[in-house]
Order: structure tokens, then C-alpha cells, then sequence
């Protein structure tokens, strides 16, 4: 279900804990499997809880509670703006605007290509670097002028 | 550069300024540049010397070092409630879920520091009789995540991690525990559900975690601001710390300085730094426009109108008799373009996005109150909607099993308590007193390059 290398990657993050407390790699694991899957589909959700000895339902309950876990498809790019205050002082509802005018997709929509996904963000925790933008959950970008997203959007493939 | 200004640096004595954008060529986090500026040489103070347990808390104590995640709590004080003989496993976990709107001071500890949150927390695990630690790091900054890890690599690699450090007999392990997006695990008992791999949903206290924390074992939570401090007081002492700051208010502090000003950024100044000079530091307000409010604390602070921010000096006690609190050192600053009902509205989506759903009071009372400043914003207020927003907030108050209720609740309170004729305004004329166009041009994009920085 998930490739030697995630589960060898699983393996590492259980290691971090005591023995007998496996759930707390959870986290982690679904990380992981949701990078593998693009998303976390019932069966990826199903094999994670098998994995760690966990309900399904206890590792669902995981799944839907953090924010940043897919439930669903997203495109290739999900690119997560942060549009909260401090943000938004500083140009984060501008750089929206661009990039939903751009994508000509809103919040929470992917383009029929299935390239780019559009969300909107709560605080990253890098304000003084606003606009600022997550890619893909994992890589962010700050300092996100028109000419910056017009460059993020070149580097996307 | 991540730190743009400071005056009797401690924390951020000697980091390298690498530009935030290009994490690959930044190197000066790493363990040789760490030691080169000093680095591990508490720990290894604290051996040579012999410093007993008890010895290190009483530094701490002396330094008056009070928890900078924004409770403002003295960190010797929360270590000396460790219990003393227990049996078994004790925890050391540090916060570093920073998710508070306007703060982002830990971040640039993580990016450039980090072997300082791991000699304090190691220093902490001596402190207390802990043998294994976890930091919990904020889901956004993954790549930070995986540095941290790297970091650790090279701290165990180097015999400051795992058995017998550096030949003293202590023993402790750490490990990184990376979050996925939620603000409530910035809440100590949330944190810790979710390093036990459930919902980050907070834990009735008592018992308090020093009891039953991780796992049910004895815990300390400290922020990484907190631990990354601790170095420097038991290098120079707790009393060294303590006179930087002013009484009651130990050392210097990370301020995050976020909005309308030229220079958005951290700014590192002794507690009791006048509120002006570091606005002046910050480069001043943004297009020479004038100072409106001011979100001292991160965003579940009271604000503050000018006025009265004018008058504070940058320490726990000044912000808390002005009616707000200093909390993480979070600045959050608005300038007259700003239309504070709007500014409300966004803060309140946020709780109420963010509330975790387990007390009725916050899960319901956060999403009426955004209900209802979201209809006074789009010029469907009622009159009665100002009197009942104060109600409905200090119901939520004190109601809940932790303080994102509480964190709700008050900008609501406050904005309307000092900004109440433009709350009416709206209410009456349906439309903002800040005219839309003038808003959104005074918000638009702003980065502290355009104003110059390096970066």
C-alpha cells in the first residue's frame, strides 16, 4: 500500500518514541503517506491505523482535525496563502487576489488541469515576511510581491 | 537578515543574517558556527562546575526569566514544581507551535539557532531530572522541522546528546515532533495530546503536567525563546540576565514587529525599552501615515489605541496596567487607513476556524461572535449587536477548558471597548468610516525590502 521507502520513513519516526506508545508516530505517518499519495484517501487512512496498531477511527479522527492533511484530491501545487491580519496588512489579500486572478480559480478550487489548488491559510508564523505562501504543505515563500508569484508560478511544471 | 535591529543583544548575539529566501546557503545555525559564538559552553560550565540541580533552578529563578510563549509565567518557578523522587520517565517538551498571528520570533531561533533551544532543553533535562525531550515544531515550517533534525544529528554526534554526556553521567535523549496545522496545540495540554499521536484538544487542570503530563509522567512545556535563553543565564548568571530587563521582567526579548511600519521584523531589546524607540526601530510607520492601534501582545491581546501604546514601556507589568499584555512580544501595528471592524472580523474567523470544538461556550460563542461582527461589517448590524458582542464574549470567558476562549474573547472586548463609534457607524450608515479604497491601498504590498533592508 505504501512504498518500502515511506514505511522505512514511518519506521524512523516511531523510533522517537517509547515502545509501547507506537499512535505517536501517527502524525507523522500520515504525513508521510499523504506525500506518497498526493492525498489521504479511506484506504491510506485504513493501512496507516493497520501499520501502528491504531482504530481506524482514532487515526481519522487525526486526519480531519489537522488542518493541512487532504482529504480529498488537490492539485499538483497546493499553494496555501495566508490572508490573517498581521498578513493582510502587508499585502497577504493582494497576493490572494493576484493568484486567484492568475489561476482564475478561488479559494479552495483546482484548475481543470489539475495543476494548481488554492487555499486559504491561518497564521504561518512568519508575519514580517508577508505575503507569505506554503507550498505542497512544506515549502514556503515569503516576500510575495506579483513579480515573486509570477516567479513561483513559472517554477511550477 | 532575520534580525534587524537589536540594542544589548543576548539571544541573538552573533547570528549570521543570511537572506530568509535562500535556506540552502544559510549554514551559521550549525554546530561549529553555534560553538564558535560560544555555544554549549553553559553545559559545559554546568559540569565542570558541578552545578547541582537545585543550583541550576535557583539561576533560573534569579533571572527572573518569565515564560515567553506569552504567559509571562517565571521559568524557575515552573521548573521547581517538578516532582523531586519520582520514579519513572520525566518529560521535557519544548513549544515551538508558533501560530499566533503577528509572532514569529521562534521561527527565526529555529532557522538560526537551534542548537541554543537544544543546550537549554538539555540543561533543562538536568535541571529537573528528565531524560528524554521533545521539541513540538509548527506544522508551516517543515523545512525548519528537517534543520532541526539535522541539528540534533550533529548534537548527538558530538556527545551532547544520548549517554553520559560529556563524560557526566547525565543521560538525555531529544527528538522532534513535527505538527500539521493547528493553532489550539500551542496550548501546553493540546501539544501534548498530539505528541501522543491524537486531537490536540486541551486537558482539564488539574492535574498540571509537572504531574500528569506526557504519557502520564511528570512534564515541563517551555516556549523555545524560554530555553533558548537558558544558556546565557547559566553562562553569565541568572543576575546578569536579570539586570539587562528591569525588575520583575528579566533579560532582553524578541519582539515581532508586523503591519504598518517600514521594516516589518524581529527586534531583540531589553525588557522596559520604550514602545516609541521600537517603533522608531522598525523604521517607523509605514509611508510617514499616522499610528492608529496597536496589537501588543500577538493577536489575542487587547489592543491598545496610540494613545496609550505611546505611553508603555515594552515589559509585562507597563502593557498589563495599560490593559493588555506583553504575551509573546507579538506587535501587530495599524496605522489610520485601518477599518477596525474589519480587522476584528479577520481575527475572529480566525478563533473561530481554529477552535478545537470541545467547550460549548468557545465552539459556539466564537462562531456567533464572527457571525455577528461579519453582518456589522457588511452593514447588517443591529443596534442591540455592540452590547450583545460584550455579552457574548464575557460568557465565553473563564467558561473553558483553556484559554483560546479567553484568546477570543478579548480583542472583541477591546475593540469595541476603544473603537466603539466606528463599531456605531457602521451599525448606523451600513458602510465603513474608513472609506474601502483608502483600506485597501494603505494594505497593500509591503515587504521590508521595498523599504530598503537587506532582507
Amino acid at each position: 500500500m505504501l512504498s518500502e521507502a515511506t514505511l522505512q520513513k514511518i519506521d524512523r519516526e516511531i523510533a522517537k518514541y517509547p515502545a509501547e506508545q507506537k499512535q505517536s508516530a501517527v502524525m507523522a505517518a500520515l504525513r508521510l503517506a499523504q506525500q506518497e499519495k498526493g492525498w489521504l484517501a479511506p484506504e491510506t487512512i485504513a493501512f496507516v491505523a493497520r501499520y501502528l496498531g491504531m482504530a481506524e477511527m482514532a487515526v481519522y479522527e487525526v486526519a480531519t482535525f489537522y488542518n493541512m492533511y487532504d482529504l480529498a484530491p488537490v492539485g499538483k501545487y497546493k499553494i496555501t496563502v495566508c490572508t490573517n491580519l498581521p498578513c493582510a496588512l502587508s499585502g497577504g489579500v493582494h497576493a490572494a487576489d493576484y493568484l486567484k486572478q492568475k489561476l482564475g480559480i478561488d479559494f479552495n478550487e483546482t484548475t481543470p488541469d489539475g495543476k494548481f489548488t488554492l487555499k486559504e491559510g491561518e497564521c504561518m508564523g512568519a508575519c514580517g515576511d508577508a505575503p507569505v505562501m506554503l507550498v505542497n504543505n512544506v515549502h514556503m515563500r515569503c516576500f510575495m510581491t506579483p513579480e515573486e508569484i509570477d516567479r513561483l508560478l513559472a517554477e511550477c511544471e | 537578515m532575520a534580525i534587524l535591529d537589536s540594542i544589548n543583544p543576548t539571544l541573538t548575539a552573533g547570528w549570521h543574517r543570511p537572506d530568509v529566501r535562500d535556506l540552502a546557503r544559510d549554514t551559521g545555525w550549525r554546530l561549529k558556527d553555534y560553538e564558535a559564538r560560544g555555544g554549549y559552553q553553559a553545559l559545559k560550565k554546568l559540569f565542570a562546575e558541578k552545578m547541582t540541580p537545585e543550583q541550576v533552578i535557583a539561576e533560573v529563578k534569579t533571572s527572573v526569566l518569565r515564560g515567553r510563549g506569552g504567559a509571562g509565567f517565571p521559568t524557575g518557578l515552573k521548573w521547581s514544581f517538578m516532582p523531586k523522587n519520582a520514579a519513572g520517565e520525566k518529560y521535557i517538551v519544548c513549544n515551538t507551535d508558533e501560530g499566533e498571528p503577528g509572532t514569529f520570533k521562534d521561527r527565526d531561533i529555529m532557522r538560526l539557532d537551534p542548537h541554543a533551544v537544544i543546550e537549554g532543553m538539555i540543561i533543562a533535562g538536568y535541571a529537573m531530572g528528565a531524560q528524554r525531550g521533545y521539541n513540538y515544531i509548527h506544522g508551516e515550517i517543515f523545512e525548519l522541522y528537517q534543520r532541526f533534525e539535522e541539528a540534533l544529528e550533529e548534537a548527538r554526534a558530538a556527545g551532547y546528546l544520548g549517554r553520559n554526556i560529556l563524560g557526566s553521567g547525565f543521560d538525555f535523549e531529544l527528538f522532534a515532533h513535527h505538527g500539521w496545522g493547528a493553532y489550539i496545540c500551542g496550548e501546553e495540554t493540546a501539544l501534548l495530546e498530539s505528541i501522543e499521536g491524537k486531537k490536540g484538544q486541551p486537558r482539564y487542570k488539574p492535574p498540571f503536567p509537572a504531574n500528569v503530563g506526557l504519557y502520564g509522567c511528570p512534564t515541563t512545556i517551555n516556549n523555545t525563546e524560554s530555553l533558548a535563553s537558558i544558556p546565557y543565564i547559566i553562562r553569565h548568571g541568572g543576575q546578569a540576565f536579570l539586570d539587562l530587563g528591569k525588575p520583575n521582567n528579566g533579560g532582553t526579548k524578541l519582539f515581532s514587529v508586523s503591519g504598518h511600519v517600514n521594516k516589518p521584523g524581529n527586534y531583540e531589546v531589553p525588557l522596559g525599552t520604550p514602545f516609541a524607540k521600537l517603533l522608531e526601530m522598525a523604521g517607523g510607520m509605514r509611508g510617514g501615515r499616522k499610528l492608529k492601534a496597536v496589537i501588543p501582545g500577538g493577536s489575542s491581546a487587547p489592543v491598545l489605541p496610540a494613545d496609550i501604546i505611546m505611553d508603555c514601556t515594552l515589559d509585562y507589568d507597563s502593557i498589563a496596567k495599560a490593559g493588555s499584555m506583553l504575551g509573546s512580544g507579538a506587535v501587530i501595528v495599524m496605522d489610520e487607513t485601518v477599518c477596525m471592524v474589519k480587522a476584528l472580523e479577520r481575527l475572529s474567523w480566525f478563533y473561530y476556524e481554529e477552535s478545537c470544538g470541545q467547550c460549548t461556550p468557545c465552539r459556539e460563542g466564537t462562531g456567533w461572535l464572527y457571525k455577528m461582527i461579519h453582518r456589522i461589517e457588511h452593514g447588517q448590524g443591529r443596534a442591540e449587536d455592540l452590547d450583545l458582542l460584550d455579552d457574548v464574549a464575557k460568557n465565553i470567558m473563564g467558561r473553558t477548558i483553556c484559554a483560546l476562549g479567553d484568546a477570543a474573547a478579548l480583542p472583541v472586548i477591546s475593540f469595541v471597548k476603544h473603537f466603539r463609534d466606528e463599531f456605531a457607524y457602521h451599525i448606523e450608515h451600513k458602510r465603513c468610516l474608513v472609506p474601502p479604497e483608502v483600506q485597501r491601498a494603505g494594505s497593500t504590498f509591503h515587504t521590508r525590502l521595498m523599504a530598503g533592508a537587506t532582507c
